[in-house]
């Protein structure tokens, strides 16, 4: 581009401010990538449920257990594709409840056959069928405390004591890996088999059943039979979507996400606030040169491209590096696993942010950009002199 | 000590001249006291919700109240203590001693299903069962409304944290819960404390609605003064019947506040933070600029015979003036949107609803205050140096 | 670019004239605040192909604002501009635009060159506006610089160069996309007696060699004698026509 040189020399006249003002940019926008990053970390459970996946618990709460009878129940109502039940072990590792984690009894082969979002390669499925206490656990969890196929993991659970000393053993004999991004690969799951011999009490209890339906757009109506077949018994069930689930356990964190969503915007837009007052700074300064230009033959509309070009090229060069550093902070993986066990950055936001850096280049240039190409060159000039 | 008032009316003449500039650098300056607003109220806003948490989750008073759970259980959720090993702990010394015997109040607690007013959606609410000396043990709780449940019926009293939080907690309304309903009678406050987030009826009445048969989940015992907690201890660990974990209340809910008390203040700062960097660099541009554009003046003074201090001096107090103008809205800000603004959240270790309000202390605003001064400071000090430094003849022909 | 070489006098005034400008009745308004200030009263002037003229007159008297006029950096309240044939209230601004970049060459009392460029990128602003390729834009700068002698200073930055030598810049960039009419400012105003001197014989020689029409506006009767034709202005009105 032939007014290359120009537009340099222009973002060359102060440099400190130009420094300056790409790095406010800069932070706006890593801040914005931050707060994608943490949203989708909230999110995750909603944006990744199955679409043909209901959740089946007791009807006065999550913790109320439900027997494990049911499960051959639910298989049988018309609609249900397969169900298989989970249990929350609250597994603490090293008596350090730091060290939390999600932990779970299952069945391993229906297990993976309910989620086939969790990558398990064939080796490591023979293992876990073959080792009555092998456990299975998600990458980030792996990674997050160095453990290794092989390794023997003592867990404690306040719940669920084993007879005897209450400690439990638990042998590692699979990692596995989400099919999508955004899959939660901080889970520890062990054998159902195993927890329900060895527990110390509540033999035949579980927490509580994930149902695969036949048809995804029939999950109410299945969810509203389950909840029948059950009325009037000692253990009603509320049947919902897998989306709808995890959304409430979202709602429970909040209105503390929302206020801080609400806070991290305040904070991009009192940025975007003062650097686009600093870049429409220097263009004020700038008047007479560009009454020179428009006296040299350049047209309103070319004065008020280059206005802007230059803006928007300080705000594509701070806001593509923040977003970029938002995103390399994600390869190094969470630095909360216990809090945030989802950590990356969708596409679509990076889209958002691209969509913003623009904003942010023609907002801020917009006005001054404006005023130059209606400024009179007789008065530009007279001012310069 | 003439040339000390010589000093300070040099350091007031060249202020004065920058204040009278001031006009005409209003935009970029109007941006530098945003930015710092902003800054400001963001901490501030962030760091109230710590507080308002914080503040929840302790109490007021002496800590005189011991909680007893089963060894090995970290929270009530998952504590168990049989009717025998319930009679036990209460006849354990240290425990204080009223007209119906002693203090102490074995209690269940259980959560039940709820939709949050705000959301509509579903969300756990701690519903606990007390026994006859629950409210006595406590000693802070107040009806506000109503009246307490009368035992061995389906009554419930709620706390006001819970029926400001939570879809169908008003007076006279039934709550059901699996096959049972139960009716709001009175809703009561426990000075701010966790307990006001909470559902309370009767325990042996909630033992049978849950198949809890004769068990419980903890003790709640009043001590006979917060000295006597020691020998309450000890008589417990000691006594072979039981295998029991004894804490102070205060202890136990410290503890599990302090998870989310840490990562809302580390998210505060570190904001905080980043933002305090991108509004450095907002006030940075700003006072150069302030500098650029008195140049001349500058150097006029300067060649007056004007010591570069002053000048110096005269940059950072126009940059931390602005600063903390910029701090005081902020603070003033965040004070009005957040202050006493009601929130709840999950308490993870009850697995449990926990309301609680914003609180902008008077701590949270001097630290505003403070953060706005230092970014005042840094913002200025650069600039004050450049316009200190700059080459007199040269400065003079600009324009 | 081509600069032609003329040597032949087409400077006379004898010759039945074949006016490049000509300014018909032009009356010029200012308003400040309520007050309404005529700066040209009907003026009429008429500027022959390759004539150097000068303007002079005292300060107010509107030289500035008629060399505004001719230039198509302003409109005339009433009258009529035309240059080369063109009438310039009839242009549109976008339209003026490119007719300034092609036809009027501009020179500036403080020069005003782009600080943030180098003397060779100032001097390439108008071709900006062109078609030409880089290769072609390159060439024609280095003739225009040397055509005003600057050929070794083409990669200095205005604030090294000296007054005399940022007002060559300021001619090679009025003269790089060889237009036929130069329009020159007070172009000595700042400047010392020699470097003006250079200047002038500069335009001079400009006049003489390439055959460009000059009209500069100035207040040193030094200046005006180099012209080829000298007219007075006072309140706004053309006074007298001094013999070249």
């Amino acid at each position: 581009m032939r007014f290359l040189r120009l537009l340099w020399g222009n973002l060359m006249r102060r440099k400190m401010r130009t420094a300056l003002t790409l790095l406010s940019i800069f932070i706006a926008f890593l801040l914005f990538g931050i707060l994608c990053i943490i949203k989708e970390g909230f999110s995750a459970g909603v944006t990744m449920a199955g679409a043909d996946r209901l959740i089946v618990r007791h009807k006065v709460s999550l913790i109320m257990l439900l027997p494990v009878a049911y499960e051959r129940r639910i298989a049988g109502i018309a609609g249900v594709d397969a169900a298989m039940h989970w249990t929350w072990f609250n597994g603490i590792y090293q008596d350090e409840p730091k060290n939390f984690f999600g932990s779970f009894p299952v069945e391993p082969e229906r297990f993976l056959d309910m989620h086939p979002e969790y990558v398990l390669s064939d080796a490591h499925r023979k293992a876990w069928e073959s080792t009555r206490t092998g456990a299975v656990v998600g990458k980030t969890l792996v990674e997050r405390f160095g453990w290794k196929v092989g390794d023997r993991v003592p867990l404690k659970s306040p719940i669920w004591p084993r007879k005897g000393d209450g400690a439990w053993e638990f042998d590692i004999v699979g990692v596995y890996e989400g099919a999508k991004k955004g899959t939660d690969t901080s889970g520890f799951f062990f054998r159902y088999d195993y927890f329900d011999e060895a527990r110390a009490e509540g033999q035949g209890m579980v927490g509580w059943y994930v149902v695969r339906v036949s048809d995804p757009n029939r999950t109410t109506e299945v969810a509203a039979l389950i909840d029948a077949e059950f009325a009037n018994s000692p253990f009603e069930t509320k049947a919902e979507p897998e989306g709808a689930f995890a959304q409430s356990f979202i709602e429970q964190i909040g209105s503390i996400g929302t206020i801080l969503l609400a806070i991290l915007s305040a904070v991009f837009f009192t940025i975007l606030l003062v650097a686009g007052n600093t870049m429409a700074q220097a263009v004020r300064e700038r008047t007479a040169e560009l009454g020179v230009l428009k006296a040299l033959g350049f047209t309103n509309e070319r004065v008020l491209g280059l206005v802007l070009a230059e803006s928007a090229l300080l705000a594509c060069v701070g806001g593509i590096a923040g977003l970029g550093v938002a995103w390399v902070m994600t390869l190094g993986g969470s630095p909360v696993p216990s809090i945030l066990p989802v950590f990356f950055l969708p596409v679509r936001y990076l889209a958002i942010g691209g969509g913003l850096v623009l904003g942010l280049g023609v907002l801020a240039g917009i006005l001054p950009a404006l005023a130059a190409m209606r400024l009179q060159i007789a008065v530009a000039l007279r001012r310069h002199a | 000590m003439t040339a000390l008032t010589n000093w300070l009316s040099q350091v007031w003449s060249v202020t004065l001249f920058a204040l009278r500039t001031l006009p005409q650098r209003r935009g970029a300056s109007l941006a530098t006291i945003v930015g710092i607003a902003g800054v400001v109220a963001v901490l501030v806003g962030v760091l109230s919700i710590a507080e308002g948490f914080r503040a929840a989750m302790s109490i007021t008073g002496p800590d005189d109240i011991a909680l007893v759970l089963r060894s090995g259980a970290d929270t009530e959720m998952t504590s168990g203590l049989g009717r025998e090993e319930a009679r036990l702990i209460s006849d354990a010394p240290g425990i204080a001693h009223g007209a119906d015997g002693a203090v102490a109040s074995a209690e269940l607690f259980v959560i039940i299903n709820l939709p949050k007013r705000t959301t509509g959606t579903d969300a756990n609410v701690p519903l606990r069962g007390i026994g006859p000396a629950g409210v006595q043990v406590r000693g802070n709780v107040t009806m506000v409304e109503g009246r307490a449940f009368e035992r061995g019926r389906n009554e419930v009293i709620v706390g006001a944290g819970a029926a400001r939080a939570f879809a169908g907690l008003d007076m006279g309304k039934t709550v059901r819960v699996g096959q049972n309903d139960w009716t709001v009678v009175g809703i009561f406050t426990a000075e701010g404390g966790a307990s006001e987030s909470e559902i309370w009826t009767d325990a042996a009445v909630l033992q049978p609605a849950y198949q809890r048969g004769d068990s419980f989940q903890s003790v709640y015992a009043k001590l006979a003064s917060p000295d006597s907690f020691t020998a309450f201890k000890d008589a417990l660990t000691a006594d072979p019947r039981l295998k029991v974990k004894v804490v102070r209340q205060g202890e136990y809910l410290e503890e599990q506040s302090t998870m989310l008390t840490e990562f809302i203040r580390g998210i505060g700062v570190f904001v905080a933070g980043l933002m305090a960097l991108g509004a450095i660099f907002g006030a940075l541009n700003t006072m150069y600029s302030a500098v650029a554009g008195r140049t001349r003046e500058i150097a006029t003074l300067r060649a007056l015979g004007f010591g570069p201090f002053p000048i110096i001096l005269s940059v950072m107090i126009e940059s931390v003036t602005l600063a903390v103008i910029g701090g005081a809205v902020g603070a003033a800000l965040a004070y009005v949107a957040f202050n006493g603004f009601t929130a709840s959240t999950i308490n993870w270790q009850t697995f449990s609803q926990i309301a609680f309000a914003f609180a902008v202390t008077p701590e949270l605003l001097v630290t505003a205050i403070i953060w706005a001064a230092a970014i005042g400071l840094v913002g200025g000090l650069f600039p004050a140096i450049r316009a200190a430094r700059l080459p007199i003849a040269s400065a003079l022909r600009e324009g | 670019m081509t600069i032609e070489t003329r040597t032949s006098g087409r400077t006379g005034t004898g010759i039945e004239s074949d006016n490049l400008v000509s300014v018909e009745g032009v009356e010029k308004t200012f308003r400040r605040g309520s007050e309404e200030i005529r700066v040209l009263a009907g003026l009429n002037l008429r500027v022959p192909r390759g004539e150097f003229l000068a303007m002079m007159g005292p300060s107010g008297s509107g030289k500035t604002t008629l060399l505004n006029l001719i230039g198509g950096l302003d409109r005339p309240t009433r009258g009529s501009v035309a240059v080369g044939g063109d009438r310039l209230e009839t242009l549109s601004s976008r339209r003026l635009a490119a007719w300034r970049a092609q036809h009027v060459g501009l020179v500036f009392q403080f020069y005003n060159l782009l600080s943030v460029l180098s003397a060779a990128a100032n001097v390439e602003l108008p071709l900006l506006l062109t078609n030409l390729s880089r290769s072609e834009r390159k060439r024609h700068v280095a003739t225009a610089l040397e055509v005003v002698g600057l050929s070794h200073r083409a990669n200095h930055f205005p604030r090294t160069l000296s007054g005399g030598e940022q007002q060559r810049v300021g001619i090679a960039r009025a003269i790089v996309s060889d237009p036929t009419l130069l329009l020159c400012d007070e172009p000595t105003g700042d400047l010392d007696r020699k470097s003006g001197d250079e200047i002038l014989a500069l335009l001079q020689a400009l006049n003489t060699q390439h055959g460009k029409t000059i009209i500069m506006v100035t207040h040193d009767p030094h200046a005006s004698a180099r012209a080829s034709r000298t007219v007075h202005l006072e309140k706004g009105q053309l006074m007298t026509e001094a013999a070249p």
